[in-house]
């Protein structure tokens, strides 16, 4: 008998999510919605990528002109909609990291069961889907590894379904499956997950506009300025081309860099699929104890 | 990427928080970095508002802090407080309403003379990458006229990164995403590429 969803965990979230986009009558129409019988106010996928090819041409041309390439999203990317109101309008303020910037709060094996990095063993019985191992390492942009610092991770199920009461896709929740798993990296910066690959799921971005199956990662390095949230990619998504999300990042390069690698070497026979994402976070700006420089950090610096 | 590589790699872009954090991150006591109530715990509150003057009900933040001799923490644990370590680092949702609300200390300067803050990073739905900013204490305006940061920037700008302290303790800070009393917002690198 499968364990029952836990209502608590399910109905933990304080938030009121709205996932139908308020921001979206804010948004500059650009494109006249081309008729549609489901829903005529919404804007269309070809409308959508018509602003998303147009933006991506434009950069082309920048970098051609000798720009420097952007390695980051945008902040202002207007095809995804809930972003017109939510991104600061003026040039980020130049610091310099001040003590406290240049340390990173500390997480340990105390904070976090070794368990919590099996997605697929936290129910009674098995999850449904393609069971999938998802490992690499935490390196910073000097290539050191982040030792002992915490990975966190949460996505949707096998049929592209989060258990949020929010998420109102139609597919079916799986009592077998939450969606939340944790790690402390080795002394190595290496994190290992064991889980089941999310589907793609639909969002009101636009009409029929869905994400390509991702893996959400939040990140601590050794310094806060390196802390990071990002979503992870399965190789090969016919939907990258159409998510306003992952062209966010306009330089190919730079969103080639969040897509996974399939690795049949590590693939388990009989068991799971391997893929491999390694992940930098920027350069380190405080001069490392010997312990750190040596690999020790989380529970190993107390 | 070659794993053994030591040299300047390219970081990996960040992308939005979503929608669908709110099961994945919150934890229990999450906003208490001390409890509330216990001698020196402060209340720092606020809401979050996007470009419109709407609070924003799906942001989430964190803050990370010196304690109030201004000391850095060292301590693990911030996951499964013990009610009695002190570890520097809070996340809170906001709510319906788009408040947040944390119980920590004032944090001490964490040198001579420093200005004390509070490090902030802010992630939303809509967000497409985190964007950080602090938060000053109000009091030491002496420090706060020697910052960096804070006199790199006109009056205008300055005035959205100092609380204001309530006659009860607490400081009170709100976010602006974007528009009239933008928040300031950090870029720490200026060699990452552009983000803007």
């Amino acid at each position: 008998m499968p364990e029952e969803i836990n209502l608590d965990v399910f109905n933990a979230d304080p938030i009121t999510e709205d996932v139908s986009d308020e921001a979206t009558e804010a948004a500059p129409k650009t494109y006249a919605p081309a008729g549609h019988a489901l829903d005529t106010a919404a804007e269309s996928q070809a409308d959508l990528s018509a602003e998303m090819k147009a933006i991506g041409e434009a950069y082309a041309q920048a970098l051609k002109g000798g720009a420097p390439a952007e390695t980051q999203p945008r902040l202002d990317y207007a095809p995804y909609r809930s972003s017109v109101l939510r991104h600061p309008t003026k040039d980020l303020h130049h610091a310099d990291p001040e003590t406290i910037e240049l340390y990173s709060p500390a997480f340990g094996h105390m904070d976090v069961h070794a368990l919590e990095a099996d997605l697929t063993i936290a129910h009674n019985g098995e999850p449904l889907g393609e069971r999938i191992v998802v490992s690499g390492r935490v390196l910073d942009g000097d290539g050191r590894p982040v030792a002992g610092q915490l990975v966190e991770i949460w996505q949707a199920n096998s049929a592209g379904r989060y258990i949020h009461k929010r998420d109102q896709h139609p597919a079916p929740l799986d009592p077998n499956f939450t969606g939340v798993g944790r790690c402390i990296t080795g002394a190595d910066g290496s994190y290992s997950f064991t889980t089941i690959k999310p589907g793609a799921y639909p969002w009101k971005n636009h009409l029929n506009a869905w994400r390509p199956a991702h893996i959400h990662f939040s990140l601590f390095g050794q310094e806060f300025t390196q802390r990071i949230v990002t979503q992870m990619y399965f190789p090969g998504d016919q939907l990258f081309p159409l998510d306003p999300i992952y062209q966010s990042i306009v330089d190919q390069d730079a969103r080639d860099r969040l897509v996974a690698t399939y690795n049949h070497e590590q693939t388990k026979p009989e068991w799971a699929l391997a893929y491999n994402w390694d992940i930098v976070l920027t350069g380190s700006k405080r001069t490392w104890t010997e312990n750190e420089a040596l690999g020790a950090g989380g529970d190993e610096n107390e | 990427m070659n794993s053994n590589a030591v040299g300047k790699l390219t970081p990996t872009p960040g992308q939005t928080v979503g929608p669908f954090y709110g099961y994945a991150l919150p934890f229990a006591k999450d906003r208490e970095l001390l409890a509330p109530g216990s001698p020196g715990s402060i209340r720092l509150q606020g809401t979050v508002y996007d470009g419109a003057g709407h609070p924003i009900p799906d942001a989430i933040l964190e803050i990370w802090q010196a304690d109030a001799d201004g000391k850095v923490p060292h301590r693990t644990g911030s996951l499964v407080r013990d009610g009695y370590t002190f570890t520097g680092f809070g996340r809170s949702a906001v709510g319906n309403t788009g408040v947040f609300t944390f119980t920590t200390v004032n944090p001490g300067p964490t040198e001579e003379g420093a200005a004390p803050f509070i490090a902030v990073a802010v992630f939303a739905r809509g967000l497409m990458n985190r964007l950080f900013t602090r938060v000053y204490l109000p009091e030491d305006e002496e420090a706060l006229a020697k910052d960096p940061l804070l006199s790199s920037l006109d009056p205008e700008r300055r005035r959205t990164l100092i609380a204001r302290r309530d006659p009860d303790g607490g400081l009170s800070w709100d976010i602006r995403l974007q528009g009239d009393g933008e928040t300031v917002f950090l870029d720490f690198s200026s060699a990452e590429g552009a983000s803007k």
